[in-house]
């Protein structure tokens, strides 16, 4: 039995340990926006968080991930209002869409780690690959949510 | 407002019934009475209703707009509901978009017209048909109203999602309209608004389904989850053309949650509880394959074959105008390059998958389907039922590019698992077997030739494409006395004023399947062509814009594209320190295109892509944010192949596996965007692949500016040519 959170709630999964945590999310606790694309860590569509930092959940089995914090792109925000979504929303960044929970979930580690990123910051950051070639809002996204967070007071 | 309302010209028109010129319905209007939509026939409560098969709409004011083509990140989940609420004179705002189904298209003949979704035709050819449906339920809501007030139809207007009386200023909702505007016989003829008319075509609107897609909602065929539903993984023959001889299905049946193995012609599945359990299991199978003869196939093979096709007796003339072998045997000055362009895989984010259900001969499908026609009927064959037993859920696809349209591999490959398993099945391709199982953009091989007059002018250009046929495998009918018709896209369709052209095809026949990707045949006859022309300036001493110029006085729009891409490129001024630009024009799928890539090259001769500058002229342009999503997305899907995309063979096998072999372009590589839209109206071009072509010969002319060799081959990673 391993033990984990995900989204603030206590999970236990009775799988393999060696089980990637993206099939645990999606199979077992039916948590589908983490995405399926390669499954060997490259493309980034699976990027959840664990403990606050970015993880590729395809790569990461569930003995890694035992008495942690995972966040999903559900988890992201209660109502799917963190700066970022309205960013995505507001430069109409997804296309087909199917890359973007792992593209807003690896801008958001990076924004938490570097609330004002460079663009060479985001070049180093955003590995994810997207086919639909949303790459140029991505980029115009993450430094519209880093200014709106950055106007507001923090709590 | 005491001002009198006075009637707009196309008030008056839609009116006056007795004016000629109407737009005859094209459609069919159901007949009997409303279609209540997710209706309960015994319930008195207001209900939604199905005004015409197009529109719903609900008592609360919204209206639910059905789309019939697949919305791939193409933007038509928007666009073509706002093709029809621009007649229909809703509030935007109140607008929802769901598919349309293809049982439904079956049913009611055809209803839906197509549910076909490729060769950037989903705007372009329904246009009208969906004008005129949004249009015709308008003038039902307006005669429901006028009956219920007693007044006359020409006193009442419809917009905002109400019709008002304007003499007395009275207003209905749609949704107080509805159920009585179905009840009336559809218009036989109605008006559609001039394009100086529009209020929401041409407007920049936000698409129906980011929220969704931002949110991480399940929206995809891959999140699909049916009550008892199991996990299924595939492994098809590696070799093409191969089939499965024997495999060892006790040796994993022990394995946790596995169920069943599944036998098919050409590939093996394991079915699990989990998509994991069926992955690792399969993984485990040992698998003996018969490869069929082709298990020799290497890249030398195909090389040699297609070299072939550019000197053999067997071509066929697919365009020909003036006499170009007469010119070449005069001594007229020419010039003559041979070019390559590799197989390539369609990598769509969301590998193959579909999950499907069959009992009592009945069928239940979701797919990511660029056809959900041609689903249906896939799923009809391979479960051997009655196709009217057939349901079709289609979902958002995790991208298309031409890769889930004609073939439905993976939907008849769910149904005969689902149909030996008997429970609801959800098949997964890992993406091994998504790049190794495609259907490939054709590799190909030309062989250009120019004549060029003592004023530097061309006057004649031969054009031999040797490559394998799409349409041969997709519609072989389509494909006569070894003409493949769209293999010399961009050769017999080349919109340079040339007084001598002939283009020729030789039809090479290989293993390795291949099939429509974005922009077909342009993707490569336009590389090969762009970068020719380049050359013929550039060694004549012509500069590329002005010698594209020459040839286009009687194409006032491509024209027009090439110099506004060339102008806000800054064509002609000069450039800092190791900066080149190239530039390149193509027009298809009635769209016209010119991108201008600027670059510098580094000392170590690695380069850094630093600017695209695109105009484009679709004539029409119904939402112009997405219209630049697309040029976006075509340059990036291009550039990717231009630089690396490259399926190679070895033994009969598809070398490259995943995106480590496979590679993308990432955020980091990219240059600026700038899109420039030069609608020129009256007519409707595509959007989704005409960005796509000129890409990859802006880009090696770009190189060839730099002073390097001109490239004629793809793609630039394999000649040694990197990104820095």
């Amino acid at each position: 039995m391993i033990r984990l959170t995900v989204n603030g709630r206590n999970v236990e999964l009775d799988l393999d340990a060696q089980t990637p945590l993206l099939w645990a999310l999606r199979d077992t606790l039916h948590l589908r926006g983490t995405k399926y694309a390669c499954g060997i860590g490259l493309c980034g569509s699976c990027t959840v968080h664990v403990d606050g930092q970015a993880a590729r959940a395809c790569m990461t089995p569930l003995s890694d991930v035992s008495g942690k914090a995972v966040t999903t792109i559900e988890g992201l925000s209660p109502d799917n209002n963190d700066p970022l979504q309205q960013a995505w929303r507001a430069l109409e960044v997804p296309q087909c869409g199917y890359c973007q929970p792992g593209m807003i979930m690896a801008a958001a580690a990076l924004l938490r780690e570097k609330p004002s990123p460079s663009d060479a910051d985001i070049d180093d950051a955003m590995t994810n690959i997207c086919r639909c070639g949303s790459y140029n809002r991505v980029r115009a996204a993450i430094h519209a949510a880093a200014a709106s967070a950055g106007d507001k007071p923090h709590d | 407002m005491t001002e009198p309302l006075t009637l707009t010209r196309r008030e008056f028109l839609v009116r006056s019934t007795a004016v000629g010129g109407g737009l005859l319905l094209g459609f069919h209007l159901p007949v009997t009475g409303p279609l209540a939509a997710d209706s309960d026939p015994l319930s008195d409560q207001p209900q939604a209703v199905e005004v015409n098969a197009w529109i719903v709409i609900q008592p609360d004011n919204q209206v639910l707009i059905r789309v019939a083509r697949s919305e791939m990140g193409q933007g038509i989940f928007t666009a073509l509901p706002m093709l029809i609420a621009e007649e229909l004179g809703c509030d935007w705002d109140r607008v929802q978009a769901e598919y349309a189904k293809a049982s439904d298209n079956l049913r009611r003949d055809n209803v839906y017209v197509t549910m076909a979704t490729g060769g950037s035709r989903s705007v372009r050819t329904s246009q009208k048909y969906l004008r005129k449906a949004g249009a015709a339920a308008r003038e039902l809501l307006i005669a429901a109203a006028a009956q219920r007030w007693g007044v006359a139809d020409d006193e009442c207007l419809a917009e905002n999602s109400q019709v008002i009386h304007q003499p007395t200023d009275r207003k209905l909702s749609y949704g107080e309209l509805a159920a009585e505007a179905a009840r009336l016989p559809a218009p036989e003829m109605v008006f559609l608004k001039d394009p100086e008319e529009w209020t929401l075509i041409g407007k920049p609107v936000k698409r129906l389904d980011v929220p969704d897609k931002v949110a991480g909602r399940p929206v995809f065929a891959a999140d699909v989850e049916v009550p008892g539903m199991l996990h299924a993984a595939i492994r098809a023959c590696p070799v093409f053309g191969g089939r499965l001889k024997r495999f060892d299905a006790a040796s994993i049946e022990k394995r946790p949650g596995v169920e069943r193995v599944v036998a098919l012609e050409d590939a093996v599945a394991v079915v699990a509880d989990s998509w994991w359990h069926a992955r690792q299991a399969l993984h485990a199978l040992p698998v003996e394959w018969d490869a069929a003869g082709n298990g020799k196939l290497d890249d030398k093979h195909i090389r040699a074959a297609l070299e072939d096709g550019l000197t053999s007796k067997d071509t066929v003339i697919g365009a020909q105008r003036g006499d170009v072998a007469a010119l070449l045997r005069t001594p007229v000055r020419q010039m003559e390059a041979t070019y390559y362009a590799p197989y390539l895989a369609h990598a769509t984010m969301e590998p193959m998958t579909c999950t499907a259900h069959v009992r009592d001969k009945r069928v239940e499908v979701w797919a990511p389907t660029q056809n959900a026609s041609a689903t249906l009927e896939a799923a009809a064959r391979a479960a051997n039922v009655d196709p009217l037993q057939v349901e079709v859920h289609n979902t958002q696809l995790g991208g298309g590019f031409g890769r889930r349209g004609a073939f439905q591999d993976s939907v008849e490959q769910a149904v005969r698992i689902a149909k030996q398993v008997g429970r609801p099945v959800k098949l997964l391709w890992t993406r091994e077997e998504d790049m190794q199982h495609d259907f490939y953009r054709p590799a190909s091989m030309a062989r250009l030739t120019a004549a060029i007059d003592s004023d530097g002018r061309l006057v004649g250009l031969r054009a031999r494409v040797s490559a394998p046929s799409i349409l041969a495998s997709v519609r072989p009918g389509a494909v006569r006395d070894g003409l493949d018709p769209l293999a010399l896209q961009g050769f017999a369709d080349q919109p340079y004023a040339v007084p001598n052209l002939l283009a020729e095809y030789t039809l090479r026949e290989l293993p390795v399947p291949v099939g429509f990707w974005r922009s077909v045949n342009h993707s490569q006859n336009t590389f090969f062509r762009e970068c020719f022309l380049d050359q013929v300036a550039r060694n004549s001493g012509q500069d590329p814009v002005k010698f594209r110029s020459a040839l286009l006085a009687d194409a006032p729009r491509q024209l027009a594209v090439l110099n506004t891409a060339a102008a806000k490129a800054g064509w002609g001024r000069p450039l800092p320190e190791r900066h080149y630009r190239g530039i390149a024009l193509e027009t298809s799928y009635r769209s016209h295109c010119a991108q201008v890539a600027e670059l510098r090259l580094n000392e170590d001769g690695s380069f850094k892509l630093l600017r695209v500058v695109c105009a484009i002229d679709p004539g029409y342009v119904v939402n112009p944010d997405t219209v630049e999503a697309q040029v976006e997305s075509a340059i990036v899907y291009g550039l990717t192949a231009t630089l690396f995309g490259e399926i190679s063979l070895k033994g009969g096998r598809v070398v490259q596996g995943n995106f480590h072999d496979y590679p993308m372009l990432l955020l980091k590589d990219m240059p600026a965007i700038e899109t420039h839209i030069v609608a020129s109206g009256g007519f409707w071009g595509g959007i989704g692949e005409p960005p796509l072509p000129p890409i990859a010969p802006a880009v090696c002319n770009a190189l060839h500016a730099a002073g390097g060799q001109p490239i004629h081959a793809l793609p630039l990673g394999a000649l040694g040519l990197r990104l820095s």
